[in-house]
């Protein structure tokens, strides 16, 4: 096996997360890394550190700390502005092997994918992707990385012995976050930044950013299937009605009727809604990974046998497209009511 | 100027939809499903075959895995393409990100190299995304993943590809060589000219290497390069749901089940 270029022997005793902003704001995931990196380096008296990388992101040290980091090494530069493999790539490889950290967390995110992707192989060491649970093993300090796979309803456990650092990206929307703690104490350390223009041979020319959408945390996801034949107009009313959005299987994504973004589960957005409201939908294993979050599952499907039953608390058979106006209607008549 | 030259990663996998899950031994059971190329490595090919559309030049296949790729792989011949490398040896099996990239990074370079290395977001089976950026960097060349578009500048040696991003795109410039990936189901794969078909399953138009072909390193490849190791396999454990049926009429119902919501929220 080709070794790692810094082993076990050398390791230092710190689970290290890989702090992503855009436009000086912190990414969700980041943070919600730090909620399960604190419980993880409590557990082994770990020091829990993050990597903010960027351009006048000082600010957010700040944020990090609260969140529970105890140190927050930052790289600030004008050529860090923009995320470019080319500059973010050398930056991160310098810092973590500065550091040398047993463990290094970087959020599933396209820049993350890109970064964590290239720098798993300049440390020739092993990467475990999208995952969506760790744990460390105590005696060994191993980390322990749940990663799901093929739509089957398996996981694996992957873990790896000899090679650090012990990277894996981790899934934006699987761990809660931590409330912040204003008064949380910990240490800022600059780091220095050694780049020059000519490094960097990517170059942005375009950036066209529109609303975001984020379905990872919204309180009701009102889920669409094949059976909603494409018109997603009512489920928007309803999602409207109870302050939550939309969501969609793979077929009604495939088939254009709604933004790829919007596709739950395995291969979509894991959420933790209050409700999970879902319309006409069969309950495929890799739709479930995205709800089973959720408080409370309802569903609605005109088959009787639709496996989407087993996996809600309560259930209608009947058909989407005379149920749903049914029960935006009553929503709305409670509301009058209320209002009266 | 030398003709540009596109390889594609194409990767075979089990269609997803007919594996099941054995959950006594806690293993997939694959041996009902048939195998297909990799959905996202279709959306690939287009690319690749519109960049030969377009600019001319050759794309060829590069895969690696056992014997039996092979004709499904030439159905990638009768999209378009010109050639397929199969990389295939017992040792390189059980590998994980870290092999793989290397043993595509090893197939790649003893083909000449290419001006663009074209891959699928992710593998229906593995589904890690790892792959581009990791072959990038073993071959020491930029990359421009989650592209749904992509252009070149020949004369400053540019590619310009459109990049996908949540609520957005960015465009981006890199210089070639360069590995891109692309977004999937960002384009609607060409169907097999009829035309080709007898030519793409003629003998020469595949190259199969195995390792020692390959010059390489023994402790790179397959089980033995690859550092992570599963301990582990097993059923997602399933979060128990009360499972109840509301009855009655349409608005008994709806309106019971208005009450459930609001209780919740």
């Amino acid at each position: 096996m080709p070794q790692s270029l810094y082993g076990v022997k050398e390791e230092s005793k710190a689970i290290w997360v890989y702090l992503e902003q855009d436009d000086g704001v912190l990414e969700n995931v980041s943070l919600e890394m730090f909620a399960k990196g604190r419980e993880m380096a409590d557990q082994l008296k770990w020091k829990l550190v993050g990597l903010l990388v960027g351009q006048g992101v000082a600010p957010l040290a700040k944020t990090a700390i609260s969140h529970g980091a105890d140190e927050i090494r930052i790289a600030d530069h004008p050529l860090l502005a923009q995320f470019t493999i080319d500059a973010y790539g050398k930056m991160v490889f310098e810092a973590v092997m500065d550091g040398k950290p047993s463990v290094f967390l970087i959020g599933a995110t396209p820049n993350g994918r890109d970064l964590a992707g290239r720098l798993a192989v300049r440390f020739r060491t092993g990467l475990n992707a999208d995952c969506t649970n760790l744990h460390m093993d105590k005696k060994g300090g191993l980390l322990v990385s749940e990663v799901s796979g093929f739509g089957g309803g398996v996981v694996a456990m992957i873990e790896m012995h000899a090679h650090r650092p012990q990277m894996a990206t981790v899934r934006p929307g699987v761990f809660a976050l931590n409330e912040p703690d204003g008064n949380r104490k910990g240490e800022i350390i600059t780091l220095p930044v050694a780049l020059q223009p000519e490094m960097i041979k990517t170059r942005i020319l375009e950036c066209v950013k529109s609303g975001v959408v984020d379905l990872t945390r919204v309180p009701v996801l009102v889920v669409g299937g094949r059976g909603v034949n494409g018109d997603f107009a009512t489920l928007r009313n309803l999602a409207g009605l109870l302050g939550g959005d939309v969501g969609a299987t793979r077929p009604p994504v495939d088939e254009g009727h709604i933004e790829r973004e919007r596709q739950i589960g395995q291969t979509g957005v894991i959420c933790s809604p209050k409700v999970a409201i879902c319309c006409g939908l069969s309950g495929a294993f890799h739709l479930l990974v995205g709800i089973e979050k959720a408080d409370v599952v309802v569903s609605v499907n005109s088959d009787p046998e639709a496996p989407i039953f087993e996996f809600s608390d309560y259930y209608i058979v009947g058909d989407v497209n005379q149920y749903l106006p049914a029960i935006i209607a009553a929503l709305q008549t409670r509301r009058e009511v209320s209002h009266a | 100027m030398p003709e540009l030259r596109t390889v594609v990663c194409v990767k075979i996998v089990p269609k997803s939809e007919e594996i099941r899950v054995d959950y006594s031994t806690k293993l997939l059971d694959r041996s009902n499903a048939h195998s297909e190329i990799n959905p996202p490595d279709m959306n690939a090919l287009e690319i690749a075959l519109g960049v030969k559309d377009r600019y001319g030049g050759r794309v060829d296949i590069v895969s690696m895995g056992p014997p039996y790729f092979e004709p499904l792989l030439r159905i990638g011949l009768a999209m378009g393409c010109d050639h397929i490398y199969l990389l295939s040896d017992r040792a390189f099996g059980g590998a994980d990100t870290l092999a793989t990239t290397y043993t595509l990074a090893q197939g790649i370079q003893k083909m000449g190299g290419a001006d663009l290395i074209i891959c699928g977001e992710e593998s229906a089976d593995g589904a890690t995304g790892q792959v581009p950026a990791g072959l990038a960097e073993w071959l020491d060349v930029s990359q421009l993943t989650l592209l749904t578009e992509i252009n070149l500048d020949l004369t400053r040696r540019m590619g310009i590809g459109r990049r996908s991003l949540k609520g957005g795109y960015e465009i981006l410039e890199s210089p070639l060589p360069c590995v891109v990936s692309v977004k999937t189901a960002s384009n609607e794969p060409r169907f097999m000219d009829f035309s080709r078909k007898l030519w793409a399953y003629e003998k020469d138009r595949v190259t199969v290497w195995n390792a020692v072909d390959l010059k390489a390193d023994p402790q790179c490849i397959g089980l033995a390069g690859s550092p992570t190791t599963v301990s582990e396999l097993a059923k997602v454990p399933v979060r128990e749901r009360k499972r109840q049926k509301l009855a009655g009429s349409l608005d008994e119902v709806s309106g019971e089940l208005v009450t459930i919501i609001q209780k919740a929220l």
